[in-house]
């Protein structure tokens, strides 16, 4: 049975002028322990899926479900990382990591055994006491992974991550997410829209079109890791899906330029 | 000579030939010592009021009215003001009414304020308790209202209940604002400190200076209004240390 399944999914957001349809009818299936990118332009709907299944979005029709159940509100079993990192300025690296345990009634001793193996699993350590404003933008990404996986979220769901980092960081990043996910074989939907990265990162890459969001294109991708961008298959599949996605862009660019 | 140094001895400078100016002008007999008594001689009559023991009585009373009536206006405040900035509904309620009284001067409600309480404390602990109410009321909704919306994403995703929201996303995140306003409630409440007891009450150190006014020993009242200054700083000075500790997460903050 699958483990997520969305079912004749829709999103229309009613503005005072007009109504804008986000997510149009969308049906997709993911298993446990899948990495599965959203791609696509800006204005396609992924963030509006993705924070449907977190449950901060209520659909206009159609339902989801996880684990058997019908997602009504957040959770966390569905933990959700954001682009704006959005661990808490005012707790040190620590409680930050500690929050989602503690909130659960962990005993004290446990969480402070859960916080110091995450705290050397993501290369925390030295941080534990700082406060988030100390921190670079990949190190602030990192808590707020160890912030899901203290609380062992079986779903990630993560929400453009890594756009706002530099290109070198945000490859480290990758390899570390692929590690985690390799070792705790979480489930994992990840947004972007980069190509490049859904190719390095997913096992399969579901392609969103522009306005109305539907699904353009459910691609599997079976390559090995770790994977080689420089290598054939790659490319070929980068040149395969950039031209769906350009696709998707160009209507972008022209509703922009009607909306002149 | 280090740089250090340099600076305090211009913070110094200033305030020396101010002194010396002063003391030379009285001593000169240019000013009569009712208008404008000398340095020296503020000294020597604010030492006598030390040494009666009458300073340190005034001063206590003083500071036991502002942390009183702070302590009042700013404790109702708080919790009032977490739910008018978390609840439209409650803030619907509440607005109009913290609208319109708002701007009166606590000054203005010292007749009512008579009449309801009488002399003595009371009255003056409701007039500094007012002063330090609206301040902290509307930056504690402010502080509430700015709460930035992906903190509480991320603590609902979590798995926090209203009173974890409550406790340790909503009241941290909204300390900035909160204690901006309990800076301006403190410098109202000593405010109206003073003006209260030239009303109601028979010791403080704005009672002392009225009193001295009566009998013309103007010596006395620039000892307390410097000693009123004196206590201000201080106040200041334990609220900015507070300020920092509280906030040592946000300090240099850029986003």
């Amino acid at each position: 049975m699958d483990y997520i399944s969305i079912n004749n999914l829709s999103k229309t957001f009613q503005g005072s002028e007009r109504s804008v349809p986000a997510l149009l009818d969308i049906n997709l299936s993911l298993s446990r322990g899948e990495f599965v990118c959203l791609l696509g332009p800006s204005g396609c709907g992924k963030s509006t899926l993705l924070n449907s299944i977190a449950g901060f979005i209520q659909p206009s029709a159609g339902e989801i479900i996880v684990d058997g159940k019908p997602v009504r509100e957040p959770g966390p079993e569905r933990g959700v990382v954001f682009q704006e990192y959005a661990i808490f300025p005012w707790m040190t690296v620590a409680r930050n990591i500690a929050f989602g345990l503690e909130i659960k009634g962990t005993p004290a001793n446990e969480i402070r055994d859960r916080v110091d193996t995450l705290l050397e699993t993501l290369g925390l350590k030295e941080f534990r006491d700082r406060y988030p404003k100390d921190l670079s933008g990949g190190m602030r990404q990192r808590v707020a992974i160890a912030r899901l996986l203290a609380i062992d979220s079986p779903v990630m769901l993560m929400d453009e991550p890594f756009g706002a980092l530099d290109a070198l960081t945000r490859r480290t990043l990758q390899d570390e997410l692929l590690r985690i996910w390799q070792e705790s074989r979480k489930t994992i939907l990840f947004v972007t829209h980069s190509i490049e990265e859904s190719l390095y990162l997913a096992n399969r890459i579901v392609v969103m079109t522009y306005r109305p969001g539907t699904i353009k294109r459910n691609q599997v991708v079976d390559m090995p890791h770790p994977r080689d961008p420089s290598g054939a298959e790659f490319n070929e599949l980068k040149r395969e899906l950039g031209l769906l996605v350009m696709e998707e862009q160009e209507r972008h660019t022209s509703d922009e330029m009607k909306a002149l | 000579m280090s740089a250090g140094l340099k600076s305090l001895l211009r913070g110094i400078a200033m305030p020396v030939l101010v002194l010396v100016l002063w003391e030379a002008t009285c001593r000169a007999g240019l000013v009569s010592p009712i208008m404008l008594p000398s340095p020296s001689a503020i000294v020597i009559k604010w030492v006598e009021w030390l040494r009666s023991g009458e300073l340190l009585l005034d001063v206590l009373g003083s500071l036991g009215r502002v942390t009183g009536g702070f302590l009042l206006g700013a404790g109702l405040a708080l919790p009032l003001g977490l739910f008018m900035g978390s609840s439209p509904r409650i803030y619907e309620y509440f607005n109009p009414i913290v609208q319109v009284l708002r701007p009166i001067p606590p000054i203005a409600w010292i007749p009512m304020s008579i009449l309801w309480f009488g002399l003595g404390n009371p009255p003056a602990i409701f007039l500094i308790s007012l002063g330090a109410f609206f301040p902290v009321l509307m930056n504690t909704i402010a502080g509430v209202q700015n709460v930035d919306g992906i903190y509480l994403r991320a603590a609902r995703n979590l798995g926090a209940g209203r009173g974890t929201m409550f406790r340790r996303v909503i009241l941290p995140a909204a300390t900035p604002y909160i204690l901006a306003g309990i800076r301006i409630g403190i410098g109202t409440a000593f405010i109206v400190v003073i003006v209260s007891e030239m009303i109601a009450v028979n010791n403080g150190l704005g009672y002392r200076i009225l009193e001295a006014r009566e009998f013309m020993w103007s010596d006395k009242i620039i000892a307390g209004m410097i000693t009123i200054g004196l206590l201000g700083l201080a106040i200041d000075q334990v609220m900015n240390a507070l300020n920092n500790y509280l906030l040592r997460w946000h300090r240099g903050m850029d986003n």
